[in-house]
């Protein structure tokens, strides 16, 4: 996916969180904290990076992935690798 | 004067075998049971941390009087009375560890002498918990390639002499335990082809060092490797083997960590099959096979 629009990162993080860990898409959003607000935990994180790789072109290595707080702190990674 | 030209000479070599099957199953645990609350005795974790991280619930630990020859020994014979072989025609052994107490001798030659096998070829195989896949790979190709009959393939660990039982990240996932197959000639293979592979650049991520040393892991390197190099592996497996996915009636990866073990099956979309989950009460054995019956 190149040069994916903010909501086309947030829709596609969004399906992968379904798939990974069942929560509703509806659930995803910008300001969402993953392990306060979502419930992911660390390892649960390394699969979704690694999704999130294959769906944006990306890498999220762990070192990165441990910055990553919020659904916002991703789509901010993707937009500026990709930009 | 000119010599007499030599007769053409032809290396006369074995006649290959269509396939090889698991023709006998036999499998070992030892007695002593070690749940999440013993551990959470000596250091600091829980058992619902365990669970939900590695999804262990217990496993076993071998006692001292039980080293990789005890544990094989019993394994392979229960595999041998399967079988309705006699041990004499027993012709290779391999044994698959990579916790032995002592690099030599090779510990299959023993095994074999205690399960009264004369003399067979006799060797232990390291690659760690891949061994059992790549000893039963290997059999299957020596069967086939006609240098052996019947192979006795055994996968045995004993984790915890390598464990510092003060260390929470290795402590609560190793164990210990034996299986054992016996692999024969079929007209009908019953042992598909192998992808075989290896990640020699992570060399250090799962490691004892030296000789003086307990396991270290990096848990979530190997978390995010194990998860994303092992499924294309798997599906090129049944790409070679001419089976689909959703063909698949099971899924049985090496049980390293439930949370690896569902991530590896969602990513191999294997949808009708069911998927192993003896980590749940025998914890990561490595090399060692398991008898496992699908609940369904």
């Amino acid at each position: 996916m190149a040069d994916a629009t903010e909501q086309e990162i947030l829709d596609g993080l969004a399906e992968i969180i379904d798939e990974i860990v069942g929560i509703d898409k509806s659930q995803v959003t910008p300001e969402k904290n993953f392990i306060d607000d979502l419930d992911i935990d660390s390892l649960s994180m390394v699969e979704i990076a690694v999704a999130a790789q294959d769906k944006f072109g990306v890498e999220i290595p762990d070192d990165e992935l441990r910055n990553l707080k919020t659904v916002k702190d991703v789509i901010n990674f993707v937009q500026n690798l990709q930009a | 004067m000119t010599a007499e030209p030599r007769p053409a000479v032809r290396l006369r070599i074995p006649e290959a075998t269509a396939g090889a099957r698991i023709l006998a199953f036999g499998d070992y645990q030892p007695a002593r049971v070690v749940t999440n609350d013993d551990l959470a005795r000596n250091v600091d974790t829980s058992d619902a941390w365990i669970r939900s991280r590695v999804g262990i619930a217990e496993r076993r630990i071998a006692g001292d009087d039980e080293g990789i020859v005890e544990l094989a020994v019993h394994a392979g014979g229960k595999a041998i009375a399967g079988s309705g072989l006699a041990p004499s025609e027993i012709d290779l052994v391999i044994l698959a560890t990579c916790s032995a107490e002592s690099p030599m001798p090779a510990h299959a030659g023993i095994v074999a002498h205690r399960l009264g096998i004369d003399a067979p070829g006799a060797f232990d195989l390291n690659a760690a918990c891949a061994g059992f896949c790549y000893a039963l790979a290997t059999a299957s190709a020596a069967v086939r390639g006609g240098s052996a009959r019947n192979v006795l393939v055994i996968g045995s660990e004993k984790m915890s002499q390598w464990i510092d039982w003060t260390d929470r990240s290795t402590s609560i996932i190793f164990a210990d335990g034996a299986g054992a197959a016996v692999v024969t000639g079929a007209d009908e293979p019953g042992i598909g082809p192998v992808v075989w592979g290896s990640a020699g650049d992570q060399f250090d991520k799962i490691i004892i060092p030296d000789r003086h040393s307990f396991i270290q892991q990096e848990g979530q390197a190997v978390f995010r490797w194990a998860t994303t190099a092992i499924a294309p592996v798997a599906l090129e497996a049944c790409e070679r083997a001419g089976i689909a996915p959703a063909d698949l009636a099971a899924v049985v990866p090496h049980q390293a960590n439930l949370r690896i073990i569902e991530a590896i099956a969602r990513r191999v979309k294997a949808v009708n099959a069911v998927v192993a989950d003896d980590i749940v009460h025998s914890g990561n054995t490595s090399g060692r096979p398991f008898r496992w019956r699908s609940p369904a």
